[in-house]
């Protein structure tokens, strides 16, 4: 779990272009949207497509998204539950 | 009431240089406009992170009027709607485009970024500047070959004329690959002639526009 949430912390600052920011700036139990990082409806979006490409994973409502993507340990506990190897 | 537009400053964006009115204030030696970019934003301590996540386009027209508007107070002195904010340039967002086809051309592995395919229009950098400096007022983008000075002043002093706006950002922005180059000018109105500052005239908007 650690491994994963250090790499989605990497692909987080990858895909939204946090270029000013370093994995250990982000709190892996903060908010992503609104407090934490500030994210945006965009970066919801691109948060989407992340988990889709790099884990073959879909989120399937508005409701899922909220709960899913609220911290990077909520995306990586859901990573951890669907992931099919 | 004698009043006439003139144009109170300007600032350009090309060469791997910036330069606001006349004054070289920074050059970099980077090759890539993304990388020059950045380091113009460090130089000149911009606090904004938004910034990273911008395209090329909205990058170049969001740094040149930063340094532009920072330099001369417009938002103490203009409501937002007031002020607006005309934009040219001849590739559009096909600097942007371009990386959106890039990422949609492969049937099997179709993963099209939303935060690049917002870029996908040219007037989503006026939308930057806008949120940036609460500018309210008119806002277009036009496409055309070339700058056009003489449409720019004529299309520019119908705004003021018709009490549309009573300051205005105005100029070309225009960036494909590593080629960029961003002339804007900030015009209001003045009473009198006052020394240094240039009437907003297609002569003077094209002189400042061809010196390199």
């Amino acid at each position: 779990m650690e491994e994963l949430i250090q790499n989605l912390k990497e692909e987080i600052i990858t895909a939204l272009n946090l270029s000013e920011m370093k994995p250990e700036d982000i709190d892996a139990e903060a908010p992503l949207f609104v407090d934490g990082l500030g994210l945006d409806s965009i970066d919801a979006l691109e948060l989407t497509v992340l988990l889709e490409k790099k884990y073959g994973l879909k989120i399937n409502t508005a409701e899922e998204g909220k709960k899913i993507l609220h911290s990077v340990k909520s995306m990586a506990a859901f990573i951890t539950e669907n992931k099919k190897d | 009431m004698n009043e006439q537009l003139v144009i109170t400053g300007y600032c350009c964006i090309r060469d791997n240089a910036v330069e606001l009115d006349s004054e070289q204030l920074y050059r970099g030696s980077e090759h890539l406009f993304s990388e020059f970019s950045t380091g113009v934003y460090r130089h000149f301590s911009v606090n904004y992170p938004k910034f990273h996540k911008m395209d090329n386009l909205s990058r170049l027209g969001f740094l040149t009027t930063e340094i532009l508007l920072g330099k001369k107070n417009v938002s103490g002195r203009y409501e937002g709607s007031q002020t607006g904010i005309i934009l040219m340039n001849s590739s559009s967002s096909l600097d942007t485009d371009r990386n959106h086809q890039k990422a949609i051309s492969d049937r099997s592995d179709y993963f099209p970024s939303p935060s690049v395919f917002v870029y996908t229009l040219p007037n989503v950098v006026i939308g930057e500047i806008c949120i940036r400096h609460k500018i309210t007022g008119e806002g277009n983008f036009f496409v055309m070959k070339d700058f056009n000075a003489a449409f720019m002043v004529s299309y520019i002093s119908q705004l003021f004329y018709c009490d549309i706006v009573e300051c205005c950002l105005a100029g070309w922005t225009e960036i494909l690959g590593n080629d960029y180059n961003s002339v804007l000018f900030l015009i209001e109105k003045r009473k009198e002639t006052v020394e240094g500052i240039a009437n907003f005239e297609p002569s003077v908007a094209e002189s400042i526009f061809k010196r390199r």
